[in-house]
């Protein structure tokens, strides 16, 4: 197969094996979460019981990506059905084909359970999980299996490249992003057409597109899942963000600890280049494209983009100074555009379905949509994706299906080490990039932790600072000595050394570190400290005056009088005989938490 | 001393030449190369011993000093012989607000090797790790490329006999 024409693409469209060719497609999550507990096994199960059976005719396993639905890994989806089967074991497969697929009866045992209801789901699309979500950079996450340029090709693939090549002048195609107002998923916001507009304006004879898929943040996975499930969306893309801006040349940076998303990335650009979807004079136009990968080591810095391309020309990744911006004097010193993946997997869709589709979507200034990445205490973890100016009770509620154990959920930290809390009071909020700013908070990639009344503030706030510190490349002095001192004196307030001036003392460093570091890192690693100190001070201050209660209780009303703390106690400060109530001795208590784990009824306190 | 961390014959002739063919298959100035050069070394050696460093810096024409920086900068590059099998806890928020700590804690405790370091047996390498994305299924634990997934301390001892099982088999 060779594309040499528009018209060749369609051709080939049309004789792509289809979903509707097949009697049943069984699609089988393939993504990181998914294969760790054994969706691949699964996967070559299914094929071998379907080859038994005689049934590989007519019938189709497809290895996709993400579902989204990761905490319930792995998944199945039977399609046309329209069945979801939730933590799938290998030993389960011989039922599904045997059951489902030869004789039409559901497996209710392995459908999901809403948390509220006592039946199971029947059909996907009825899940709460999926109800209010709507997909458009994860469009082809979990429906085609990304390692065959087929599927994509099928569902419309490379088709925005090729109406952009033969309708649309590059002018044209900036235009198109801009009124579309898609602004840049990576963190800052950035309108992503001005972007490409800025770059396109230097003159110069060679540019460059690079994708950043340096997700670096703790707790967000949608550019890996992007990746994973749909990669040929983003060399699409980027050829198109080339094809505007006057490049030929694209490269994506990706961190070395995706081995999977970066093998798959590798294939889909074989793929590509061997039908000549990328390469010389795509489409028969005198539009030439060329895409390498280039792997990062393990910096959190290099995520911003100045860093970043320094770490692409083999120095260490270290942060220039802006201006000049990449998009004058960039890779190589020449102009650059750099755009996240999550930015880039929307844009094929916006050149297909115009950039008043995309942006009726969403609010006043932030259109379209946003995927987040649900962790921490909530029943349903994964990735969703929502239209902005959804609210945080929406997301975590209606579609995190709550706390799994119905506690109260206390807060939300978005945005990262770059981010800050959102408290209960707040949840009502609309999101979107200037409502987070408000709330001394930043979007950031999209990791949304959630906590309940038992996570430590002070405890996570220091968390995040022994993570920027530890990430401080340590060019500039306010980020590499302010953060460590930061992190010094919630060391000292969460040992008990601490005194109350030290309060003050962390929001005037805090503010000196934001107003004078060099990159975005240093500019926002106090937001945790402060946002927190903010929104919970009380907590802060249980530590300065020294009037924390650190050690664990046990409720009389809970305990059964198991034995099982006791026994679990390394200090054995834990009191009480077989089925009586058993008691801490607070002064021995070193708060290790053993008995807090053991307990079967939750009948001990944390601190 | 210093003659004898940095003397280049000592390292294994067979993997210098894969590593050669490597770096003679690339395209373009060699130099933007490096971090691709250097994970293909860690690849082939399991490690990046300083007079490695130097041999890269060498075939490269860049300084020792050059390479050195980029090596110590990136936390993906190890300058320590690493154990056959390397333990890493995830310490991204998620893990960390399920529990991750105390797992780690129990893998220092069962190895009797601290972070960054080798066990004794030459075993395990014990890394705390950010963020690998498996959120999902936090806490979670890898040894080489396998993932563990929902870990609570308890479950290290079962995971940890196992290789060490495996490795009296092979034995």
């Amino acid at each position: 197969m060779k594309v040499n024409s528009i018209s060749d693409l369609r051709a080939w469209k049309e004789k792509c094996p289809k979903k509707i060719d097949y009697k049943i497609n069984v699609l089988v999550c393939n993504g990181t979460s998914c294969m760790s507990s054994d969706s691949e096994m699964i996967i070559k199960m299914m094929e071998k019981e379907l080859t038994t059976h005689k049934l590989d005719f007519e019938i189709r396993v497809i290895k996709t990506g993400c579902f989204g639905f990761c905490g319930q890994g792995p998944i199945i989806k039977i399609e046309p059905d329209d069945v979801t089967y939730v933590q799938v074991k290998v030993e389960d497969v011989q039922e599904i084909v045997e059951s489902h697929l030869m004789n039409q009866t559901v497996v209710s045992r392995l459908l999901y359970q809403e948390p509220d209801q006592t039946d199971n789901v029947h059909q996907s699309s009825g899940m709460k999980f999926y109800k209010k979500q709507m997909r458009i950079a994860l469009r082809n996450c979990g429906e085609i299996d990304p390692e065959d340029i087929e599927q994509y090709i099928v569902n419309d693939g490379y088709l925005a490249l090729a109406k952009v090549l033969e309708e649309q002048t590059p002018e044209e195609v900036i235009d198109v992003m801009k009124k579309s107002g898609l602004r840049g998923r990576g963190g800052g916001g950035f309108y992503t057409g001005l972007k490409w507009e800025l770059t396109r304006k230097v003159k110069s004879n060679e540019k460059y597109i690079i994708c950043n898929a340096d997700e670096g943040d703790p707790g967000a996975f949608m550019d890996r899942s992007i990746l994973e499930g749909d990669p040929h969306s983003i060399l699409e893309a980027m050829m198109i963000a080339g094809y505007a801006i006057g490049a030929n040349h694209g490269l994506v940076y990706i961190r070395a600890e995706y081995g999977v998303a970066t093998s798959r990335l590798r294939k889909a650009i074989k793929d590509a280049n061997e039908v000549g979807l990328i390469g010389n004079n795509i489409f028969g136009t005198d539009f030439s494209f060329h895409i390498e990968i280039k792997l990062g080591a393990g910096a959190f810095v290099c995520g911003e983009e100045t860093a970043l391309i320094r770490s692409m020309e083999g120095f260490r990744g270290e942060p220039d100074r802006k201006p000049p911006f990449p998009s004058e004097h960039g890779f190589r010193d020449k102009p650059s555009s750099v755009n996240n993946v999550e930015t880039f997997a929307n844009v094929p869709a916006i050149i297909l379905n115009g950039a008043e589709w995309f942006s009726e979507i969403g609010t006043k200034y932030s259109k379209g949509t946003k995927v987040f990445a649900l962790a921490g205490q909530i029943r349903n973890n994964g990735l969703v994706e929502v239209p902005m100016g959804t609210t945080f009770k929406e997301i975590i509620y209606d579609i995190g299906g709550g706390h799994p154990e119905g506690k109260e959920i206390k807060a939300i930290q978005i945005g990262g080490p770059s981010g800050g809390v959102i408290t209960k009071d707040y949840f009502d909020t609309q999101i979107d990039y200037d409502s987070l700013i408000n709330m001394g908070a930043m979007m950031g990639s999209g990791g949304m932790i959630i906590m309940d009344e038992d996570n430590d503030m002070v405890q996570i706030a220091k968390f995040y600072l022994d993570f920027t510190q530890d990430e401080s490349c340590g060019k500039c002095t306010p980020c590499r000595i302010g953060t460590k001192r930061m992190y010094e004196i919630l060391e000292r307030l969460v040992n008990m050394e601490g005194n109350p001036e030290d309060l003050e003392r962390l929001r005037v460093l805090g503010e000196n570190i934001k107003n004078t570091s060099l990159c975005g890192l240093g500019q926002t690693a106090p937001n945790p400290v402060l946002s927190t100190m903010k929104y919970f001070r009380e907590e802060y201050e249980a530590y300065a005056y020294r009037t924390k209660k650190t050690a664990y209780s046990i409720n009389p009303k809970l305990c059964v009088g198991c034995t099982k703390c006791a026994r679990n106690c390394p200090v054995d400060c834990i009191e009480g005989k077989v089925r009586e109530v058993h008691f801490i001795d607070e002064t021995k208590c070193i708060a290790c938490g053993a008995c807090y784990d053991a307990c079967p009824v939750n009948a001990v306190i944390k601190p | 001393m210093r003659k004898k961390i940095l003397d280049m014959t000592t390292l294994d002739k067979n993997l210098l030449k894969e590593l050669d063919a490597y770096i003679d298959s690339l395209v373009g100035d060699k130099k933007e190369h490096l971090i691709h050069v250097l994970h293909k070394a860690q690849e082939l050696f399991s490690y990046l011993p300083q007079n490695l460093q130097l041999y890269v810096a060498r075939a490269l024409d860049l300084s020792g000093a050059r390479v050195n920086g980029v090596v110590t900068f990136y936390s993906f590059f190890n300058e320590n012989p690493v154990g056959k099998y390397t333990i890493s806890v995830c310490m991204g928020t998620a893990c960390f607000v399920k529990g991750a700590d105390k797992v780690l804690n129990r893998v220092i405790e069962l190895t009797g090797t601290n972070k960054n370091e080798m066990s004794e047996d030459g075993l395990f390498t014990i890394k705390d790790v950010r963020c690998i994305g498996a959120c999902g299924l936090a806490p979670v634990m890898t040894i080489n490329d396998k993932v563990y997934g929902k870990v609570k301390p308890n479950d290290v001892d079962d995971i940890i006999r196992h290789y060490r099982g495996r490795e009296h088999e092979s034995k």
